[in-house]
C-alpha cells in the first residue's frame, strides 16, 4: 500500500494527525532575501514588536497570529518555512488608533514566523516566533 | 509478610508528608512507629486562607494501586531537578526512609512488596473524609479540582462522566479546569458544565472561530474568604486538539496563552484580588516556565503530569504545588494573605492510604450507587497476573507491553503502537485482572484499535515527533505525556539531541533486522486522534488476549535503549 499524506492523516497512530518534517526547510534564505529587500539592509532592532502566535499549531492550515508595534507605519509578516515566505503587509495611517493586526496563516511545517515593522522614523524593528507543527504526543 | 492489622498497630514509619514547614518531621514521625488518620491529617493551621487541591483523578472512585515512575527524564533547564528525580534518588533528596509509607506513596522501587504492606491508595470516599476534616478546621477552605476527572474508568465511560460529576458534586468543589473531559465531546461537556454548581474555568479556552474567550469557560472566579479576596484563574490543558481528537470539540481553541494569563492576573489584581491562584493543567515544567514569565501569581496548583512532591517548588515569588493523580493525594495549602500580598504559606501533601483513612459513609454510598448498575459486568475476572502491571515511566510500562502484545497477536501485526498516557492504576502480582482493571488503563471515547501499514521512514517520523513533545528543552513545546509505547519495534533514543536526530537503530524485535525506511510494515495501534478510525475497541482486544493467556507474565522490556540522559 502506498502511503499518501491523506492516508496517513486518515489512519493515525497513538496520536498521529499531521505529518511534519523536522528541522527548518531551505526556504529560510528566501525570507532573509525578502527582509533585506524590505529594509534595504538597514539594522533591525528588537523589543518594540509584540508577535503573538501559538507555540504549537492546533491546525497548520489556519494558525492565528497577532502582531502589534506602537509607532509602526507598516508591519510585514513572513513565514520562513513556507515556499512563498511573504504572508502580508499591514499599513497604518497617522490616524490609526492602534498599530496592530490579527490574521490566520497557513504553515507548511514547523518554522519561524517573523514580523518586521517599519517605524515612523524610518527604522526597523522585528520579532520572531517559532511555531511547531506536530503530530502530537499523548496527554497525561 | 506483615498483615494489614499488624501494620496498622506497629507500622513501619509514619507518614505525614509535610511540605515547607515540616521538613524535620520525617524522623519524628518515623520514630512514632505508627500511621493513623490523625497523623495524616495533622496540620498546624496557618494564615487566613486554605486551598484544597485534587487533580487528575481519572475516574478512580475506589482505592487502587498506583506505582510512581522509575524513569522520568528532565531536559534543558529541568535536567536532574524535581519532578525528574525518581526512586532512591528521590528518597535521598527528601530524606525519605526506604520502606516507609512515604517511599511507597511517592517513589518507585520495591513496589510490589510495599503494596502488600501498605495496601491501596485513593478512593473518593477517603478523599471526602480528608476534605471534610480540613473544612472542619477551616470552614471556608477553597476546594479546587485540576481536571482529568471525568475520564478513565468503566463507569465513567458508560455514564459519559455522570458518575464523576455526581460524586464530585458531593465534595462541593469551588472550581475546576479541564483536559480529558473534552473528549466526551463538546455537546456532552456543555451539558455537564451547565449543571455544575461550581465554576468551570479556563483562561486559555477560546472560541476557535473568533479566537476570543468563551462564555461556558470563564477565565477566573473571585472568592472572598478569610477576610481577603482570592482570584482563582483556570488554565486548561494547552494542547488538547493536538494530543486528543480536536474533531470532538471543534468549537474550542487552546494554547498556553501566557500573554492572556498575564492580562487576567492584572485584571483580577485591579479588581482587588490580594491573592492570585492558578488552577493549572499545564504540566509541571510548563507551570515552572509560566511562573517565570507571568508576574503576580502567588500559587500554581499543578496538574497534568501526575507529579507528587512533598513540598512546593518556588519560582520567583510563585509556589507550585503538584498533587499527584488517581485520587492518591490531596494537597492542603494554607496561606497568610495580608496587605495585598502572600506573606507566607504552609503546605501538606496528604497521601490517601485507603486502609488508614476512614471512608466517608455518605460518599461511599454514593459511589456504590454509581457503580451498582455496572458492577456485575465490570467485576468479571478475565485472568490473573504474575507480574506487576504498571504504566508510569517515560518508556514502556508492563501494562503497555501487555497491551502491545495484545495488539500484535489479536490484530496480527508486526509492530504495535500504544499512546504514552500517564493514567491507569497498577496491579500487583497475584491479583485477578477484572474487566474494570482493563478499562482502567484503556477506557476513552476513541479507543478503536486500527490496523494499517506504515513505512519505516514514517515510523521514524512518528517516534521523532512524539519524542520532541517530551524532550524538547523548552517546556512550552512539551505536551506532558510519555513516549509512544512500541511493541515488536526496538530503537535507541538520545534524549539530548534535537528533533530528527534522537531516534536510531530501529529494529524489528522478532528478527533483529533493521527497519527499512522504504518498506511498509503492518502496524496496529489505538487512540488515534483521527475521525473515522476503524477497528475493535482496545479493551476488547486486550480482554481477548488476556483470556487466552489465563495468567499474564510480562518480562522486562529491553527494546528501548535510552542514551544522552
Amino acid at each position: 500500500m502506498e502511503l499518501t499524506r491523506r492516508k496517513i492523516l486518515a489512519i493515525g497512530s497513538g496520536t498521529l494527525a499531521l505529518a511534519s518534517f523536522t528541522g527548518l526547510p531551505a526556504f529560510a534564505s528566501l525570507t532573509d532575501e525578502a527582509i533585506a529587500a524590505l529594509t534595504g539592509g538597514a539594522d533591525i532592532g528588537e523589543g518594540v514588536v509584540v508577535l503573538t502566535a501559538p507555540e504549537i499549531a492546533e491546525n497548520g492550515n489556519t494558525v492565528p497570529v497577532k502582531v502589534e508595534a506602537p509607532g509602526a507605519v507598516s508591519i510585514t509578516l513572513f513565514a520562513d518555512g513556507n515556499p512563498v515566505p511573504n504572508v502580508a503587509t499591514f499599513n497604518f495611517g497617522p490616524l490609526s488608533a492602534s498599530r496592530s493586526a490579527s490574521t490566520r496563516i497557513r504553515l507548511a511545517a514547523t518554522q519561524n514566523v517573523v514580523a518586521i515593522a517599519k517605524m515612523e522614523d524610518g527604522s526597523f524593528q522585528m520579532a520572531k516566533a517559532n511555531v511547531k507543527v506536530t503530530i502530537g504526543g499523548c496527554g497525561g | 509478610m506483615i498483615s494489614r492489622r499488624d501494620f496498622l498497630q506497629v507500622g513501619m514509619a509514619a507518614s505525614a508528608i509535610v511540605g515547607a514547614s515540616g521538613f524535620g518531621n520525617w524522623a519524628r514521625l518515623a520514630a512514632q512507629q505508627s500511621l493513623t488518620q490523625d497523623q495524616l491529617l495533622e496540620f498546624d493551621t496557618f494564615g487566613n486562607v486554605s486551598l484544597i487541591h485534587v487533580t487528575d483523578i481519572h475516574g478512580q472512585l475506589k482505592p487502587i494501586y498506583f506505582r510512581e515512575p522509575s524513569i522520568n527524564i528532565g531536559v534543558g533547564g529541568n535536567k536532574g531537578v524535581v519532578p525528574h528525580v525518581t526512586g532512591a534518588d528521590f528518597r535521598k533528596l527528601y530524606g525519605i526512609a526506604d520502606g516507609s509509607p512515604s517511599h511507597y506513596a511517592l517513589s518507585s522501587g520495591d513496589f510490589s512488596s510495599l503494596a502488600q504492606t501498605y495496601g491501596r491508595v485513593g478512593g473518593l470516599d477517603r478523599v471526602a473524609t480528608v476534605i471534610k476534616a480540613i473544612r472542619a478546621d477551616r470552614p471556608d477552605a477553597i476546594l479546587l479540582d485540576g481536571g482529568d476527572t471525568w475520564h478513565g474508568s468503566y463507569t465513567c465511560l458508560k455514564t459519559q462522566g455522570q458518575d464523576m460529576v455526581n460524586v464530585m458534586n458531593a465534595l462541593a468543589p469551588d472550581a475546576m479546569t479541564f483536559h480529558w473531559e473534552l473528549t466526551l465531546g463538546s455537546d456532552r461537556v456543555a451539558e455537564l458544565v451547565e449543571q455544575l454548581p461550581f465554576a468551570a474555568l479556563g483562561q486559555n479556552i477560546f472560541d476557535a472561530e473568533w479566537d476570543e474567550p468563551t462564555e461556558l469557560f470563564p477565565p477566573y472566579k473571585m472568592f472572598e474568604r478569610g477576610g481577603t479576596k482570592i482570584a482563582v484563574i483556570g488554565q486548561a490543558f494547552p494542547y488538547m486538539p493536538i494530543a486528543n481528537p480536536g474533531w470532538m470539540f471543534p468549537e474550542y481553541a487552546f494554547g498556553i496563552r501566557d500573554e492572556h494569563m498575564a492580562a487576567m492576573v492584572e485584571e483580577v489584581r485591579a479588581a482587588g484580588a490580594e491573592c492570585v491562584v492558578v488552577l493549572s493543567h499545564n504540566g509541571f515544567d510548563v507551570d515552572k516556565k509560566m511562573a517565570s514569565v507571568v508576574p503576580g501569581i502567588d500559587v500554581i496548583l499543578s496538574g497534568h503530569t501526575h507529579d507528587a512532591l512533598p513540598e512546593p517548588v518556588q519560582v520567583g515569588e510563585t509556589i507550585i504545588v503538584p498533587s499527584g493523580s488517581n485520587g492518591k493525594f490531596v494537597s492542603r495549602v494554607d496561606l497568610d494573605i495580608r496587605d495585598g500580598r502572600m506573606m507566607g504559606y504552609r503546605t501538606k501533601l496528604i497521601p490517601i492510604f485507603s486502609d488508614v483513612i476512614t471512608p466517608d459513609a455518605e460518599v461511599a454510598a454514593l459511589i456504590d450507587e454509581q457503580r451498582a448498575p455496572y458492577l456485575a459486568e465490570m467485576s468479571e475476572v478475565i485472568g490473573q497476573t504474575d507480574s506487576l502491571l504498571y504504566r508510569r515511566g517515560n518508556f514502556n510500562g508492563t501494562w503497555d507491553d501487555l497491551i502491545c502484545d495484545a495488539l500484535l497477536s489479536e490484530r496480527d501485526a508486526e509492530i504495535a503502537l500504544s499512546p504514552g498516557v500517564r493514567w491507569g492504576p497498577s496491579l500487583v502480582p497475584g491479583q485477578d485482572i477484572t474487566r474494570e482493571d482493563i478499562f482502567g488503563v484503556t477506557s476513552m471515547s476513541y479507543g478503536q484499535a486500527y490496523r494499517t501499514e506504515m513505512t519505516g521512514d514514517f515510523l521514524k517520523v512518528v517516534l521523532e515527533d512524539v519524542a520532541d513533545n517530551i524532550f524538547n528543552p523548552d517546556p512550552y513545546y512539551q505536551q506532558g505525556g510519555d513516549m509512544v509505547r512500541t511493541g515488536g519495534l526496538g530503537y535507541r533514543i538520545d534524549v539530548s539531541k534535537p528533533q530528527g536526530e534522537r531516534i536510531s537503530n530501529m529494529t524489528l524485535v522478532n528478527t533483529g533486522e533493521a527497519i527499512d525506511p522504504a518498506k511498509s510494515y503492518v502496524v496496529a495501534g489505538w487512540a488515534s486522534v483521527n475521525e473515522d478510525t476503524e477497528g475493535p475497541q482496545i479493551w476488547d482486544v486486550v480482554e481477548s488476549h488476556i483470556r487466552k493467556l489465563g495468567t499474564v507474565t510480562v518480562q522486562d522490556n529491553t527494546n528501548v535503549d535510552v542514551v544522552g540522559v
